[in-house]
């Protein structure tokens, strides 16, 4: 997930080109108080006018207390994002706007529904809260870690290890696990270290975190190649399920590849990663 | 008439001659005749050493309507072309050639002599700043001829560009002319465009700011084609002469064009063993020999060589072993200017063994891939690096047409669009490169194909990479930036673009 400031033309226009799967279009942090309007301007006509190359689109709302969030909801629901990404939320805040969205797909006679909702996770509360605020509504398909507000709420240090949210990670990933949506992890803030990039993901992806946001797009092929099944996994992965496909023609229950029994859970991982492998087009089909 | 490129062209161009139109890349390949030259032999007592750039024309016999040539190793810190000009005018002597191989900002006090008359015609590979910006607003007398770096090697070893005087820009030299350019204050590695010049001059002075001790060793241009040596306090501006380092794009655009461009070189099979590259010193060209590289690295690939003019960043990948040589026409950087010194590997070339097509044999027909740019690239595969959007000359052939009518993978990076500018349009305002001889385009959003080169094709047939028409690809940039007013010209032809076998692709005329 790449962050693109809501208020650069330039940079809005290519961001869908540059690897990334979802683009956040951020009208948040990324845009000053005096440019709130015309990026919420840029950004509904670029969601109206540009191809977006199949990636998702996704906004990054102002909060509901900041007093932009809900021109922010009115202005761009109506051009049918593929989500919104709430900052600092909360339950509350999550069903207030889950009730304005279904107002306005109403209105402009989209499905009910179709548009999701992506929390992001940046306070103590809301990390102690996640499981909450993901049940709170049907349209949450994700939650995104922010780790440099949810340091400072908790009056800790950042660091490039990231040691001081392992616990963070690892709730969201293991919440995000039980209730069936995707756990992405925080932004690696140091745009020209891509080994400590590398180190970062690969820590999050042990722990269980599905994906990692960008906030340069030179971060994205690092993140695609840590979160991407690899050339052995794929390789494996596909002889687990032929050995599965000539256990069931011959009526075998249960099997063993290599040696080792080949069960349910173990079936289930090959199939989750050949099925990433064809949607990132390693594998065709 | 019209010519193999669609261009309607005169047939005859005053102050240019009869048009010999272009008719195909490889249309003009065969029988060809190289020209004997005039010199004046030396006496074993003769000295070459004169005082003074004055005395060094008084002695060659400088008057009106001469043809005098400089080469442009020392880039946009060059003093010599300058010097000498100034010299000339205070001779009152008028309506002289320039053949300079470039001619770059540095150059400005020229529109002065073109303004005068001292300077009536421009032969040039490349030019950009204010001399190409006057030559398209008409204040040359006659129209500036455009060729590229292996077409001017051609002309001058056919006789079609006649040199009176050469002056060498030599970083070092010794008392008896012998040149090389890779020591002294003002280094700048290989001397390769001046040595078809020196060859065949009538004349020919090295202005040096390094005169050293008979005999200057290593030897580049040697003594037996140098007539008189002059020493100046500078030949040129070491800033403007070589950068510190050249830099790899950070651009995610142009990182992503660069990506999928080694992809290509990739799938269509030629990154293997005795692959050979050039590349430009530009960011996203650079960025390319880095994906490049990745690949050649993963697969243990050994290249055979990298040329044209070298960067320090081919040099790494040289000293790393993935190239066996290097063959330097020109020099980039103090890197490649030190490894150029050092590495007997890191071979040197003149601009004829680099592209001129009527030789046994130029370095850029043993090129698997060359990567280009452009400022406009049409729904034909013709390119246009001579004229910007507003119609005046800010660049040229350079090498450009001679690799991509030598590669046998030819690719055009860029961007889709500039500066809210479609690049890829139906038809390109000069045509500087023909599009036979260009076999892809990538860029951020799409990479398209020549429809010549079905065996690509084929080869990309189940590729993953975004393969698009050209047509395609010019209808998205359309969709994003509308399509542009075409430029308005007066019927002024202003310069003439040489292809590299010295018929006429196109013409440059008047901005309105």
């Amino acid at each position: 997930m790449l962050f693109i400031p809501g208020n650069n033309p330039s940079m809005i226009q290519n961001s869908p080109f540059l690897g990334a799967d979802s683009i956040i279009l951020d009208l948040e942090d990324a845009v000053s108080l005096d440019e709130k309007d015309s990026a919420r301007c840029l950004v509904r006509n670029a969601l109206l006018s540009l191809d977006f190359n199949g990636c998702e689109k996704v906004v990054r709302i102002n909060s509901i207390s900041s007093g932009f969030g809900y021109d922010d909801i009115d202005a761009i629901a109506r051009v049918k994002p593929d989500a919104f990404l709430i900052p600092k939320a909360t339950e509350d805040d999550i069903e207030e706007i889950d009730s304005l969205i279904s107002t306005i797909e109403r209105e402009e006679g989209f499905k009910l529904g179709c548009i999701k909702l992506i929390p992001l996770i940046e306070t103590a509360f809301g990390v102690e809260d996640v499981f909450n605020i993901i049940k709170s509504s049907k349209r949450i398909v994700a939650v995104l870690l922010g780790a440099e507000d949810l340091t400072a709420d908790m009056g800790i240090k950042r660091t490039k290890e990231g040691e001081e949210i392992f616990y963070a990670r690892s709730r969201i990933a293991s919440v995000c696990a039980a209730l069936k949506v995707d756990a992405i992890d925080t932004p690696f803030t140091d745009v020209n270290d891509f080994e400590g990039l590398r180190k970062d993901a690969e820590k999050a992806k042990l722990i269980g975190m599905s994906g990692k946001a960008a906030i340069n797009p030179r971060q994205i092929d690092v993140i695609n190649e840590v979160f991407s099944p690899s050339f052995d996994d794929i390789n494996w992965a596909k002889r687990v399920i032929e050995a599965y496909e000539k256990a069931k023609m011959e009526g075998k229950g249960v099997f063993a590849l290599d040696g080792k029994m080949v069960d349910a859970p173990i079936l289930l991982r090959a199939k989750n990663i050949i099925e990433k492998a064809k949607a990132i087009g390693l594998i065709k089909g | 008439m019209i010519n193999a490129v669609k261009r309607e062209i005169p047939e005859f161009i005053e102050g240019y001659g009869k048009v010999k139109p272009f008719m195909g890349a490889y249309a003009n390949i065969g029988d060809v005749v190289k020209t004997s030259v005039k010199i004046k032999s030396v006496k074993p007592n003769d000295k070459k050493v004169l005082p003074s750039i004055k005395d060094a024309l008084l002695k060659c016999g400088i008057k009106d309507g001469m043809t005098i040539s400089f080469h442009h190793h020392l880039r946009n810190g060059d003093y010599v072309l300058n010097m000498v000009l100034d010299e000339i005018a205070k001779l009152g002597i008028k309506n002289l050639t320039v053949a300079a191989s470039s001619i770059f900002p540095c150059h400005a006090p020229l529109v002065e002599h073109i303004k005068n008359g001292v300077v009536t015609k421009i032969y040039a590979n490349y030019m950009s700043g204010p001399v190409a910006e006057a030559v398209s607003k008409g204040l040359l007398k006659y129209p500036a001829i455009m060729h590229t770096h292996g077409g001017r090697a051609r002309a001058i070893e056919s006789g079609d560009l006649h040199i009176d005087i050469a002056f060498i820009a030599a970083p070092t030299c010794d008392t008896y002319g012998n040149i090389n350019g890779v020591e002294g204050k003002s280094a700048c590695g290989s001397l390769g465009y001046a040595i078809p010049d020196a060859m065949y001059a009538e004349k020919v002075v090295a202005i040096t700011d390094n005169l050293v001790d008979y005999p200057a060793c290593p030897i580049e241009i040697s003594q037996e084609y140098v007539d008189y040596v002059v020493v100046v306090d500078e030949i040129g501006d070491p800033k403007g002469i070589v950068s510190g380092t050249t830099r790899i794009t950070r651009d995610p655009i142009g990182l992503r064009i660069a990506k999928l461009a080694a992809q290509l070189i990739d799938e269509v099979g030629l990154l293997k063993d005795g692959f050979s590259f050039q590349t430009g010193a530009g960011g996203t060209s650079l960025a390319v020999a880095a994906f490049v590289k990745d690949i050649m690295k993963k697969k243990n690939i050994k290249g055979s060589f990298a040329a044209g003019g070298i960067t320090g960043y081919i040099v790494d990948m040289f000293e790393e072993g993935l190239f066996k040589a290097l063959f330097d026409v020109q020099c980039f950087d103090l890197k490649a200017v030190e490894s150029y010194k050092n590495n007997k590997a890191h071979q040197g070339m003149s601009a004829s063994m680099y592209g001129n097509p009527h030789n046994k044999g130029s370095v850029v027909n043993n090129l698997d891939v060359m990567i280009l740019g452009a400022t406009e690239v049409d729904i034909d595969f013709n390119v246009n690096v001579t004229t910007g959007s507003n119609g005046i000359i800010i660049g040229g052939s350079g090498g450009h047409s001679d690799t991509a009518a030598g590669a046998k993978l030819a690719i055009v990076v860029t961007q889709l669009t500039k500066a809210r500018l479609p690049i890829i349009v139906d038809r390109v305002t000069t045509v500087t490169t023909p599009g036979e001889t260009i076999d892809a385009v990538v860029t951020e959003r799409g990479i398209a194909i020549n429809p010549r080169r079905q065996d690509l094709l084929e080869k990309l047939k189940d590729s993953n990479l975004p393969i698009f028409t050209i047509e395609e690809l010019k209808n998205m940039a359309e969709k994003l930036t509308g399509v542009p007013e075409k430029i308005e010209f007066e019927d002024r032809i202003v310069a003439v673009v040489e292809y590299r076998d010295g018929t006429v692709i196109d013409v440059v005329r008047q901005v309105r």
